[in-house]
């Protein structure tokens, strides 16, 4: 990776970015100021404005490809692990640019916690699984660590579940139920902030429902970003909504204004299946 | 219904069979090998009848008593032209190998004899067998016991009956004086030898950092002092041993009518072939398989048993194993996990991939000029320059030994921990850099658990190569006969510096290095078995460790 290298493209001037939505009425959690992300040489982010109000539900939606992941892994710097690519612009968690030099990554990562598309429990105990984020933190203490696992736990709503096996795999856990542990062990650190790529989209109908009911009792303790393929899922779970489409940001809305009267034909023609 | 080649072949059962074929293949030359080797090996324990016959050649007849250990079919022309009267029509005859023993008496053990030369073919049940400490077996028959040098009891006054009954327990008498003898030489007097060895190190270390006072030099005299006041007290007792077993003897006729005293401290065990029942016989039989697996060996390896080899061999292999494993997994770790994945990398991992292919002699000569030599003589005149001009590590020896297999086999070990890193899906180390971990956090507490079963299969696949290697020991410590184990009782109980037995060795060295090649031939059939089972053992082990890693990560395969 070099990181001197310009890229071929010129960056694109700010009269494309969309500027961002003024939400007076919400606390802003995470600040995005002119966002460009390169893989190599390919551009896949452009200009990205935008704010991600505290502890409310923000969806991410747009067809395959729109960069909508590849946005959410800027707020963990989860992109960092990926070679050639290179991030410019602002990324403020707190008043703080999280790709400032200064920044401990790890650190960042305990704050910005992550859920993945796929299930990805450790081949562990249900009880190390979620203990993990702790133990990495250095906390020894038995007592504090199992009130975090609990709580973590009856936070995800997979308690009463599993609380008789927790010394057992979690391998052994179905789908649905693998999905929020691994949830549980997100929160179990308390992060101020959720990132949840698809994390619905592996799971069977009733597995979603329980996701999507945890995405509901958890916004009051923590601000969510969620992305997802599924329309519907994203109208029924978040209380904001970006429309993404070929790296670019055309919409950003309250979820209400976005689906029932979108100001973009782009976001009308997604929203209504001419594409996607 | 009928088909044509075509459509046969077409059909792909060709290939089914072809593939089939060449399994049996394996499989057969497999089991031929254990076969062959299990036959010829634990054949040898068994005790074969003796045989008295009269041994006609012309008209001069002899007596003769022994085994048979080996029958073949000789060309007649051969024996032609060595003299024997053979009429023309015949083409071949079929001569044995008679085991006649009393090597003392008349020079060698084995004989072949044409099979028709052999007149009067009986079994006798009064005819004996003695295994000796020296000189091989003795055969022949019992006249009488001795107690010194005066008769306690003879076949012509007391009968047959009675001297065995007599033998027998004078023999177990002098077995039990025997063992006593042993503890005492080996492991009381050992340890005084290995105390005054220290005490004398330890006077030339002072000595060296002219540090010795007179109050130090008072002190070790003392302590010397006590030793040697030990030793004359054990030497007094080994005296008084010594004539107590020496006292019993026995006077046995051999084949040629010869009547010779044996004296019973000689004697490790008598018996009757002829009239054990079958029942006797597996008993005897299991009795020397146990002597063979944990006993000493003994008449230049050709005799007793081969633990110090089982023991050199187990040892030097797991050593290796627990320096091979970090060494190579370190090593991949590096170059899968941190090192930039560029031209360098490549050339690093053709390099690594093309040492497994180094001949093990190589290895060897490396081990030889780098390990004992380099850094063996340094750490002599670093940490042990008191026992100069004697080497302490600058001499072959089991830690080096070790060392030069693990290097042998560290290819093996990073080639396959590289892989098992390479499978770890990447879900699982976002999953733990996700939750604040950093790389290394990640790397030991995912990564590297889950890469188990892989670094697992890495060294078994290092103990299989290790456990067969014998060239390049034969340069960094491996020796015919070790005075000790490299494991005992004295401080500080390891001696890693000291040099090993090992069964590869020892089928080399017996089957080739051998004065003796017909008593020798059996034992390297038996040992080659042996070698066999412990590295099946070491590896089925092995394996067993990972089957239990694999069920514990399974996660991996779906």
């Amino acid at each position: 990776m070099s990181p001197t290298r310009q890229p071929k493209i010129s960056i694109k001037t700010t009269e494309r970015c969309l500027q961002p939505l003024v939400l007076s009425q919400e606390t802003i959690a995470v600040e995005i100021k002119e966002l460009n992300l390169y893989y190599g040489d390919k551009q896949a982010l452009n200009c990205i404005n935008m704010s991600i109000p505290r502890h409310r539900v923000t969806a991410f939606i747009g067809p395959s490809g729109c960069g909508k992941s590849t946005l959410l892994r800027c707020f963990n710097r989860m992109n960092d692990l990926v070679d050639l690519c290179r991030v410019r612009g602002i990324i403020s968690l707190e008043g703080k640019d999280i790709y400032d030099r200064k920044v401990d990554v790890a650190e960042l990562r305990r704050r910005v916690g992550m859920v993945f598309q796929k299930p990805n429990p450790f081949p562990k105990s249900v009880y190390e699984n979620v203990a993990y984020g702790l133990r990495i933190q250095g906390i020894r203490k038995k007592h504090v660590i199992d009130e975090a696992v609990e709580w973590a736990l009856r936070s995800a709503a997979l308690w009463d579940e599993v609380k008789d096996r927790l010394q057992e795999s979690a391998l052994g856990l179905s789908g649905g139920q693998q999905q929020r542990l691994v949830i549980a062990r997100s929160i179990a650190v308390k992060p101020a902030v959720l990132l949840l790529d698809e994390p619905a989209s592996a799971l069977d109908p009733i597995s979603t429902l329980k996701i999507e009911q945890l995405i509901h009792e958890l916004k009051d303790r923590f601000t969510i970003v969620i992305v997802t393929h599924n329309m519907q899922q994203a109208a029924r779970v978040s209380d904001y909504t970006a429309f993404m489409y070929m790296g670019d940001l055309i919409e950003f809305g309250s979820t209400d204004d976005l689906f029932t009267n979108p100001h973009k034909k782009q976001t009308e023609d997604y929203i209504t299946g001419r594409y996607g | 219904m009928k088909i044509g080649l075509r459509q046969w072949v077409a059909s792909g059962s060709p290939w089914i069979w072809l593939n089939g074929a060449a399994v049996a293949v394996c499989v057969f030359m497999v089991i031929g090998i254990l076969l062959l080797i299990a036959v010829r090996g634990l054949g040898h324990f068994w005790p074969s009848d003796i045989l008295l016959a009269q041994h006609q050649i012309k008209d001069r007849s002899s007596r003769i008593i022994g085994e048979i250990v080996d029958r073949e079919q000789v060309n007649a022309q051969q024996l032609r032209d060595a003299g024997f009267v053979i009429e023309n029509q015949i083409d071949s005859l079929p001569r044995v190998l008679l085991k006649v023993g009393n090597r003392d008496v008349t020079g060698t053990d084995f004989i072949w004899v044409l099979e028709e030369q052999l007149r009067q073919i009986q079994y006798a049940p009064y005819l004996f067998a003695i295994e000796r400490r020296e000189w091989g077996n003795f055969y022949g028959i019992l006249h009488a016991v001795n107690e010194s040098s005066q008769p306690v009891a003879t076949n012509i006054d007391d009968g047959d009956a009675v001297v065995w009954q007599v033998l027998k327990s004078r023999i177990a008498r002098a077995l039990e004086i025997r063992e006593q003898i042993h503890t005492i030489e080996s492991q009381t007097i050992g340890a005084i030898n290995y105390g005054l060895e220290r005490l004398r190190l330890r006077t030339r270390e002072l000595q060296l950092e002219n540090r010795l006072t007179a109050v130090e030099s008072a002190l070790i005299d003392e302590q010397r002092h006590a030793y040697q006041e030990q030793y004359a007290d054990l030497q007094e007792q080994l005296v008084i041993l010594y004539t107590s077993v020496e006292r019993d003897s026995l006077v046995a006729e051999t084949m040629d009518g010869q009547s010779v005293e044996i004296k019973l401290s000689k004697v490790v065990r008598a018996y009757h072939p002829n009239t054990m029942s079958w029942l006797d016989k597996v008993i005897f039989y299991f009795n020397k398989l146990h002597e063979f697996i944990t006993e000493e060996p003994r008449e230049a390896n050709t005799e007793g048993g081969i633990f110090p080899a089982i023991f050199g061999t187990v040892m030097m292999v797991l050593l290796m194993s627990v320096l091979v494993t970090p060494f190579g997994v370190i090593a991949a770790v590096y170059l899968r996990e941190y090192a930039r994945q560029g031209t360098l990398n490549r050339l690093i991992r053709i390099s690594v991939n093309n040492l497994a292919g180094v001949p093990s002699i190589v290895y060897g000569v490396f081990g030889l000029g780098f390990f004992i030599y380099f850094l063996g003589g340094n750490i002599d005149q670093l940490f042990f320059p008191e026992a100069l001009p004697a080497p302490t590590f600058g001499t072959p020896g089991m830690l080096w030994a070790s060392l030069t297999l693990a290097l042998l086999t560290v290819p093996v070990v990073i080639v396959a921990t590289e892989e098992g890193l390479s499978r770890i899906p990447r879900s699982f180390r976002e999953a733990s850099l996700a939750l604040g971990a950093t790389k290394a956090e990640t790397l030991w507490r995912v990564v590297l658990p889950m890469s188990t079963p892989a670094i697992m299969t890495g060294v078994i696949l290092a103990v299989a190569r290790a456990a067969g290697e014998v060239a390049p020991l034969m340069l960094v410590g491996v020796v015919k006969l070790a005075p000790s184990l490299p494991v005992d009782g004295n401080y500080p109980f390891f001696h890693l510096d000291r040099k090993f037995m090992h069964l590869g060795f020892h089928i080399y060295d017996v089957g080739f290095q051998s004065p003796n090649v017909e008593a020798a031939r059996p034992l390297v059939y038996a040992t080659a078995l042996l070698l066999v089972v412990i590295i099946a053992l070491l590896n089925l082990s092995a394996v067993a460790i990972r089957n239990r890693l694999r069920e514990k990560y399974k996660t991996l395969e779906n």
